[in-house]
């Protein structure tokens, strides 16, 4: 069972890419359309600003292929945050229009990056956490200056309350998944993440 | 809640940590990686790797060092010391690092913070500053090169500039304080804290578990950063951390 990581040109794969070995799935990093399709699942990186994610990801022809595919997508960070309808970040930029909501800078808050480790708060219980036993210790690690707003509260999984606002954690719908912090950078909980939304695509597969 | 964080600081040389560990049963104290493991099991929030290679060769070693963390641990870490380009920056976070920082190479350059932090976003870039109080100036004042060069820069004014040129945080050391363990310097953290909106790094003094809730409660410090008093067990990550929870810190 392949999981092939997108690579668009942005950021940090290495440490996704580790994550996802230590838990011994197979992993290629690509933006190959034939190794693509033959990957079970996808997970969509990346570090640094919106618009140019968007660009590089036209520029690959994966904006259509992301958009329309059935199997598990996880979007990490920016990952996920490209999966909203648009961003402020710069300038306005079209999101991927998968999940409802725009991303915004944060604002009343007394420090920006919101970076560091804050709980995460399930306010319910996808179907790939489904039946597991959570872990008491909840911490994740963030590190971003921008966060999805009016969204779809149906979509929402999990939050931080990041000096009051409601920072989304986890979003879901359908085979899309986001986490807006770093789960291949959030010790023991973020790991338990990372093998549940695994185990779901096994699952998938068999 | 955020919460604060403690962040153990390791010297590299050559790809070797020295000042290890010298407490515990390492099969190897003087490698990073060895200890990197340890401090993440003692509930370390993040890490900080500082180069002090003098060797090209060396600085090489670190990008090994930070392949071999990224591939072992789910932590967080920043790399500092000798990074004086874009490329050097690129090697390293490519590498698996979440974050450089820069010191003398940003008060030479200070184009280097916007460089990076166009490239890669601003919370991958740390502007480390060291100050040292100056009497003559009323205030502390920047120093370069370790510590030997005195600037013409307020610590107050070039954190400001650093993050308006883009850094994300800043990791503020005393050198009045460092090695001394008599505690963080609150006055100039409180100054810098006050004076930006990006997290801070309070570093230099830490010489026992009240001394980190002085500065992370009483001045509002972001983080605190420790070399010598973790690595010499005169108190374990994990016993600041439960001191600070049992004083109300938040504290993961």
């Amino acid at each position: 069972m392949k999981i092939a990581v997108i690579d668009y040109g942005m950021g940090n794969l290495f440490s996704v890419e580790q994550a996802l070995k230590r838990l011994n799935a197979d992993v290629v990093i690509t933006n190959d359309a034939a190794e693509l399709n033959a990957a079970a699942a996808y997970v969509l990186p990346g570090v640094g600003a919106f618009p140019d994610a968007m660009k590089r990801l036209a520029e690959t022809g994966l904006i259509e292929f992301m958009q329309t595919t059935k199997k598990p997508l996880l979007g990490i960070c920016l990952g996920m945050q490209l999966m909203f309808e648009r961003s402020e970040e710069v300038t306005p930029t079209e999101g991927l229009h998968i999940f409802q909501g725009s991303v915004e800078r944060f604002q009343g808050v007394s420090r920006i990056p919101h970076m560091g480790w804050n709980e995460l708060v399930l306010t319910q219980m996808p179907s790939w956490l489904e039946g597991k036993r959570l872990p008491a210790d909840r911490y994740v690690y963030f590190v971003h200056s921008f966060y999805a707003t009016r969204i779809d509260e149906a979509q929402l999984v999990g939050f931080a309350d990041y000096e009051g606002v409601g920072v989304p954690g986890i979003v879901t719908k359908d085979n899309y998944t986001g986490m807006q912090f770093h789960p291949e950078k959030s010790g023991k909980f973020g790991v338990f993440l990372l093998r549940a939304w695994l185990r779901q695509v096994e699952a998938s597969v068999c | 809640m955020l919460t604060k964080r403690i962040i153990p600081c390791l010297d590299v040389k050559e790809g070797r940590a020295v000042k290890g560990v010298q407490f515990v049963e390492l099969r190897d104290a003087g490698d990073p990686v060895e200890l990197a493991k340890f401090y993440d099991e003692q509930g370390a929030d993040e890490l900080v790797f500082l180069d002090i290679s003098a060797s090209h060769e060396g600085r090489e070693t670190m990008v090994d060092v930070v392949r071999q963390t990224a591939s072992a641990l789910a932590i967080p870490f920043t790399v500092g010391g000798g990074i004086r380009t874009l490329d050097d920056m690129k090697r390293i976070l490519r590498a698996g690092a979440d974050k450089v920082s820069v010191n003398t190479s940003a008060l030479e350059c200070p184009d280097l913070i916007k460089e990076g932090s166009d490239y890669f976003g601003a919370q991958c870039i740390v502007c480390a500053i060291d100050a040292c109080f100056s009497e003559e100036d009323g205030t502390w004042m920047v120093y370069t090169h370790g510590g030997r060069n005195k600037t013409s820069w307020k610590a107050v004014d070039w954190a400001r500039e650093a993050v308006r040129l883009g850094a994300g945080e800043i990791l503020l050391t005393s050198m009045n304080r460092d090695g001394e363990k008599s505690g963080f310097d609150l006055g100039l953290t409180k100054a810098v804290r006050e004076a930006v909106t990006v997290p801070v790094i309070a570093s230099g003094g830490a010489g026992n578990a009240e001394h980190f809730r002085e500065v992370l409660q009483d001045v509002d410090a972001d983080a605190a950063l420790a070399a010598s008093i973790f690595h010499y067990k005169e108190k374990s990550v994990a016993e600041v951390k439960s001191y600070l929870k049992a004083k109300g810190v938040n504290i993961r």
